[in-house]
């Protein structure tokens, strides 16, 4: 059990794909003007990374090492192709919005970096648990940024979740006369929210470091005998 | 068959086989997944069409479907252009079109309506990727600004003042963003340009 414990705390923290490993940043920044993009983006991506995961792992006894990148990129490419043409077919209204972006998951290197370091080397459970929890830690970062820049930027949240859920509406969250900060929305706005959550996980983390390191300090004798 | 397999991935050819295997069932996915989205894709896309149309013409306009009633016609560079025309009882009385312009960040995709006489209908940007904030007020969502020119015609409004006030026409432009609004401006004109150079053709009612 400890094994899936681990996979989760790496995708959602620890080796989370953006905040540690700094993966597939291109999609993160383009497309995380407003949360209702950037979690769409976000499902698309989870999508992708557990059946990328899947797949690969179901048949890691036959791919040829040699070839193995070539075989992961036309599996990967066929998914990606494949859920563009289902979030065309059932999301249009989304799809119009997501564009080009769909199509580039192929090129989002977190989904080729987890086949290439997880899924070639582990059975099909721990395989798409690792596909889900980095996906997951993708979304929650990027629905974040998405969140932060449009609450910044237009003074609103939610807008456009009618495309998703019809029944629902964005909501005005600044002051209806809020001129907007228009340099949220760009790309510089996406690099200094993106910087500040970065910063922010490496404090949370050096406060837990720290706060084990005096709990060390207090307890000698338990910490020499516990193995590192 | 542990065995087998691991002889058979010695071999050189086991590398172009498994990969031309892979590449096989990756097709014959996308093949299926590819017909079972066809209709619902098709059908979305026509909705989404039928919606922008109706925009640009006003209601109770045209009784017929203009998504069916298209005819191509080329322009001066020798590209294609898909023309819906509309009907009032079976006669010809207007046309939809796109036309299009180099915008600040791209080309500017702006869907026109004219009528008979050539007079502006309605005009939509349908595709820009301007600067949000300050180039986007081109679209009907963030202002009215697009509808300035609902009724326009080279009768009532000369070719030349076919450009915004800066450039001496009589379209505004936006605080910060002059290329924009003019970039619309021409694709308008060129649009109705387009029309009445081929006026008798589009308004031809013989079906295509």
């Amino acid at each position: 059990m400890s094994v899936y414990r681990d996979i989760a705390r790496n995708g959602l923290w620890k080796q989370n794909a953006i905040l540690a490993q700094l993966l597939g940043l291109c999609p993160l920044l383009a497309v995380s003007t407003n949360f209702v993009s950037a979690v769409s983006l976000g499902l698309a991506t989870i999508l992708v990374m557990m059946l990328a995961n899947l797949a690969i792992s179901a048949l890691r006894a036959f791919i040829p090492y040699e070839i193995r990148i070539p075989v992961f990129i036309l599996i990967i490419a066929a998914l990606v192709t494949i859920v563009d043409l289902l979030f065309n077919a059932f999301l249009h209204d989304l799809y119009l919005v997501l564009g080009i972006f769909i199509p580039l998951i192929v090129t989002n290197c977190i989904v080729l970096a987890r086949v290439e370091a997880f899924a070639a080397k582990n059975g099909l459970r721990a395989s798409t648990l690792d596909g889900l929890m980095m996906g997951v830690g993708f979304i929650w970062v990027i629905a974040l940024l998405g969140a932060v820049r449009e609450i910044i930027g237009q003074g609103t949240l939610f807008a456009g979740i009618e495309m998703i859920v019809p029944s629902l509406s964005g909501i005005q969250v600044l002051p209806a006369d809020y001129p907007g900060f228009l340099i949220a929305i760009l790309p510089p706005g996406a690099f200094f929210v993106l910087g500040l959550l970065i910063a922010g996980r490496n404090w949370l983390d050096h406060r837990a470091n720290e706060r084990l390191r005096l709990q060390r300090q207090q307890m000698p004798p338990v910490a020499e005998s516990a193995p590192a | 068959m542990s065995m087998d397999l691991t002889a058979a991935r010695e071999r050189l050819s086991w590398q172009g086989v498994s990969l031309g295997v892979m590449a096989m069932v990756a097709s014959a996915a996308l093949v299926i997944a590819n017909d079972r989205t066809r209709e619902p894709i098709a059908k979305a896309e026509a909705a989404d069409m039928q919606a922008s149309l109706s925009q640009v013409l006003p209601d109770g306009f045209a009784d017929n479907d203009l998504l069916k009633d298209t005819v191509e016609l080329s322009e001066a560079d020798g590209s294609k252009k898909l023309i819906y025309r509309a009907r009032k009882a079976g006669v010809v009385n207007g046309a939809v079109f796109r036309t299009s312009a180099r915008g600040y960040a791209g080309e500017i995709i702006v869907l026109v309506g004219v009528d008979a006489q050539g007079t502006l209908l309605g005009a939509r940007v349908v595709k820009h990727s301007e600067t949000p904030g300050l180039g986007d007020k081109i679209e009907i969502a963030k202002a009215k600004w697009i509808l300035d020119f609902n009724g326009k015609s080279f009768d009532n409004l000369p070719p030349a003042k076919w450009a915004v006030k800066k450039d001496g026409g009589v379209f505004d432009q936006f605080a910060g963003a002059t290329i924009t609004p003019r970039a619309v401006v021409k694709a308008v004109k060129g649009g109705l340009e387009f029309f009445s150079a081929n006026r008798a053709k589009i308004l031809d009612g013989s079906a295509s």
